[in-house]
């Protein structure tokens, strides 16, 4: 199986992300809710990359790959759009957006609760978000 | 695997069943029909997620989003039947403290009577 999956900025595509994750990491012995927590977690920066950096332009592409390591797993996503400037992030105050309906806006809060390492990098036009989550090590010796 | 939402009417209670996986893409039907005009009018919204796969921060942004609006109304919001994973993802951002989660139909109703 490859480490890595390409699909255009289109939002159906989530599906195919998400099913991609589950897949590859099927051998591994990681509990429901870490497998889940990491589904969410490429969710989130998939989501993004195809609302925000790239408009939903179904003729722009975003690879995923995948490369586990001894006690961690790593996570890469690769674009061409629009940077996302990290430094303009605020952590979300919950409370807050319930008072005024905000629908969005909790998403990048999510990846940074659940990954051990989340970077943004960019560079020559390509866009790079690198994750990574420790898991235990017997659960990758499959 | 798309969205689907079923709606169960009894007096002023609604309840609403999800089937799928609420991600950016589907969630925006859950956010239409929790915008229905109509949908002020119950006093109680009982959300089944028993066969809720998957929410991620779309679909806890589409339940933030009409929170306070409930709230407001007198409108009680009872999420119950939830997946473990599931309810994992509302604890992590602590919504779990500011949303209203119990284990079955019967406490949820129990919940809502109070």
């Amino acid at each position: 199986m490859n480490n890595w999956i390409t699909i255009s900025c289109n939002l159906n595509n989530l599906q195919l992300v998400r099913d991609f994750v589950t897949d590859f990491l099927s051998p591994y012995a990681l509990s429901d809710t870490v497998l889940n927590q990491i589904k969410v977690a490429i969710d989130e920066i998939t989501a993004n990359v195809i609302i925000h950096s790239n408009k939903k332009d179904d003729n722009k592409f975003l690879k995923l790959t995948i490369t586990p390591m001894q006690d961690c797993l790593l996570f890469e996503i690769a674009d061409k759009g629009e940077p996302f400037d990290s430094k303009k992030y605020k952590k979300p105050d919950i409370s807050n957006f319930i008072e005024q309906g905000k629908k969005g806006g909790v998403g990048l809060a999510l990846v940074n609760l659940i990954m051990d390492k989340v970077e943004f990098t960019s560079e020559n036009g390509s866009n790079f978000c690198r994750l990574a989550k420790k898991v235990e090590t017997n659960s990758l010796s499959a | 695997m798309a969205m689907k939402i079923t709606n169960h009417i009894k007096e002023k209670t609604l309840t609403l069943s999800l089937d799928g996986e609420l991600d950016a893409s589907s969630s925006v039907l859950l956010d239409e029909e929790l915008s229905k005009p109509e949908i002020m009018l119950f006093s109680k919204i009982l959300v089944d997620c028993e066969n809720l796969n998957y929410i991620s921060s779309a679909g806890l942004g589409v339940f933030i989003s009409h929170l306070q609006r409930f709230e407001d109304a007198q409108i009680k919001l009872i999420f119950f039947n939830m997946q473990e994973k599931v309810k994992n993802v509302f604890e992590i951002l602590g919504l779990d403290l500011l949303m209203t989660i119990v284990s079955t139909y019967d406490e949820a109703l129990t919940v809502a009577n109070e």
